[in-house]
């Protein structure tokens, strides 16, 4: 690993004067800025550690429920709070990584964690988002895990978050403060795109820093299930995950909110298919009928095909699972 | 856990050292505050101290305590808990698998939480309590944990068993070794290329079970 500075400004405002330099990344877990230094995947002149600052919080407010950035995954995994309010977060972040690394892994870091597309980690190979124009391994190589939406002639690369795609079909809001002050970003318009720029993953500025994420309330908690399609068990990353929340009332489905992971370059929501359900009956037949509309548009490569049979099957058994048939 | 802090909470603990950028810059960083003494590092050039300097560039005092044994340690950013462990401190009771977090031989607790030792900064642990496998047995008595590893036959090679263990104490403290599939899960994080893991399963059960103090 090539050597860098290692410093801890004593407050959020300190920590804001430094981070904008060039070279200089913030560490909070580590579990991903670590093993991408140690590949030389990134190569940071400077760290600056966060952990310390007072942004740990997991509280119920009067619209919501605010957890800090610096929350670990294991803490609000496990949060009564949270598992109360929201299930559906709880049971993302338990389908992520290994109880060791949800120990270390914060909130914020995890919204900021890089693709595993191994032509990114692979540094022998082409890929834009690690080196903009050195071209992109996955395209014609072996792109298995690949994305089916949203990609560009760029970068097919997918964002390897559970946690997130959780997020994104819960409308959370994430905060975060620059020098001028606070702003807040919808989930959904927190992470990009790849375009012409899969280097760049979200639309956070590097004088920004991440503070902490709301979801409002809702009345999904009682409907609510992520659903993780993996090689393995456990301590795998998606081939394809959904995100479900249903709001049932006397059968009928009165309010949807639908995610899929391992799909896209950003937790992928599927509106048209939340839509669709809206006024139907909470049965097998609507949940295929609003996974077939969750896929129009979607494109595979050569290795990922079977995305395109697994991604509706997912949907259709998260649905199921949510909303009690099975 | 439950925390009163709300993350956008003003920052009520002031230090001394922050009440305006320049003090910042000056006293936030072990190496600006060097910078600005420049007299002892001149003097330290002109004897051909080179080394020295650079060593004080580089390294940062990190105190912390092992299996109960405090050490104050001058480290480089860029060393993991694990190298720390095994190479500063001859602790290589915690192994080095795959080095990126994906096998958890390195599995270390601090403050009581298990962690991969090889994706944690040394820095990043000053001030905490670490305990490795060699920190388990007290008094010459091995933890129930390994008895029950050596009784359920819990390994065969023993490079991922001090992982596994680490991560089968810290199972059963969290909750979570109520049932097989729940154990399983939970000691995911932790590969065993032997295949060792039904036995590691049945050893974790018997010390569940027993209710001894973990």
């Amino acid at each position: 690993m090539k050597q860098f500075q290692f410093v801890r400004p004593a407050t959020q405002q300190s920590v804001l004067e430094v981070i904008n330099k060039p070279g200089t990344k913030i560490i909070a877990g580590g579990t991903n800025l670590v093993d991408l230094m140690k590949r030389g995947v990134t190569a940071p002149d400077k760290l600056v550690d966060i952990n310390h600052l007072p942004l740990k919080g997991i509280a119920a407010t009067k619209t919501g429920l605010h957890i800090g950035a610096l929350a670990l995954n294991s803490t609000v995994s496990e949060d009564k709070t949270v598992i109360a309010k929201q299930p559906l977060l709880s049971m993302a972040l338990k389908a992520g990584a290994s109880p060791q690394l949800r120990n270390m892994a914060t909130v914020g870091g995890n919204m900021m964690q890089r693709t595993r597309c191994t032509y990114f980690y692979d540094t022998t190979m082409p890929c834009n988002k690690r080196e903009p124009g050195s071209g992109c391994g996955a395209m014609e190589g072996y792109n298995r895990m690949h994305a089916i939406f949203g990609a560009s002639d760029k970068c097919i690369a997918v964002h390897p978050s559970d946690m997130c795609v959780a997020l994104a079909a819960l409308d959370a809001i994430v905060i975060v403060a620059g020098k001028k002050g606070e702003r807040r970003i919808p989930f959904t318009e927190f992470h990009r795109l790849p375009g012409d720029h899969p280097e760049s993953d979200n639309h956070l500025a590097t004088d920004e820093l991440i503070i902490g994420v709301e979801i409002p309330d809702n009345n999904f908690a009682k409907n609510s299930y992520y659903l993780k399609v993996r090689d393995r068990q456990s301590y795998a990353f998606a081939l394809v995950s959904v995100a479900a929340a249903l709001e049932i009332e006397n059968g009928t489905i009165k309010n949807a909110r639908l995610a899929m992971g391992g799909v896209a370059h950003k937790p992928w929501r599927l509106n048209d298919a939340e839509k669709a359900l809206i006024g139907k009956p909470a049965n097998e037949e609507s949940f295929k009928q609003a996974a077939a509309i969750a896929m129009q548009g979607a494109k595979a490569y050569e290795y990922n095909s079977f995305k395109l049979k697994l991604a509706p099957a997912t949907i259709t058994e998260a649905l199921k699972h949510a909303s009690g048939l099975v | 856990m439950e925390s009163k802090n709300s993350p956008d909470e003003p920052v009520t603990e002031r230090s001394p050292f922050d009440s305006n950028r320049r003090d910042f810059l000056k006293q936030s960083t072990f190496l600006t505050a060097i910078a600005l003494t420049p007299a002892p590092i001149i003097s330290a050039a002109e004897h051909g101290l080179d080394e020295k300097i650079a060593e004080l560039y580089e390294k940062i005092p990190v105190s912390l305590e092992v299996n109960g044994v405090k050490h104050q340690l001058s480290v480089e950013p860029r060393v993991t808990l694990l190298d720390l462990l095994r190479e500063q401190l001859d602790l290589t009771g915690t192994k080095k698998g795959c080095d990126h977090g994906q096998c958890g031989a390195c599995t270390v607790h601090v403050d009581g939480c298990r962690v991969n030792s090889c994706l944690t900064l040394g820095v990043m642990v000053n001030g905490k309590k670490i305990t490795t496998i060699e920190g388990l047995a007290k008094g010459g008595q091995l933890h129930p944990m390994q008895d029950a590893f050596i009784k359920h036959d819990g390994f065969q090679c023993g490079y991922c068993t001090p992982g596994q263990i680490m991560s089968a104490v810290a199972c059963i403290r969290e909750g979570h070794a109520n049932s097989e599939t729940e154990i399983r899960e939970y000691m995911s994080g932790n590969i065993c290329r032997c295949g060792a893991y039904p036995n590691i399963v049945d050893a974790i059960m018997e010390v569940k079970n027993g209710g001894q103090q973990v």
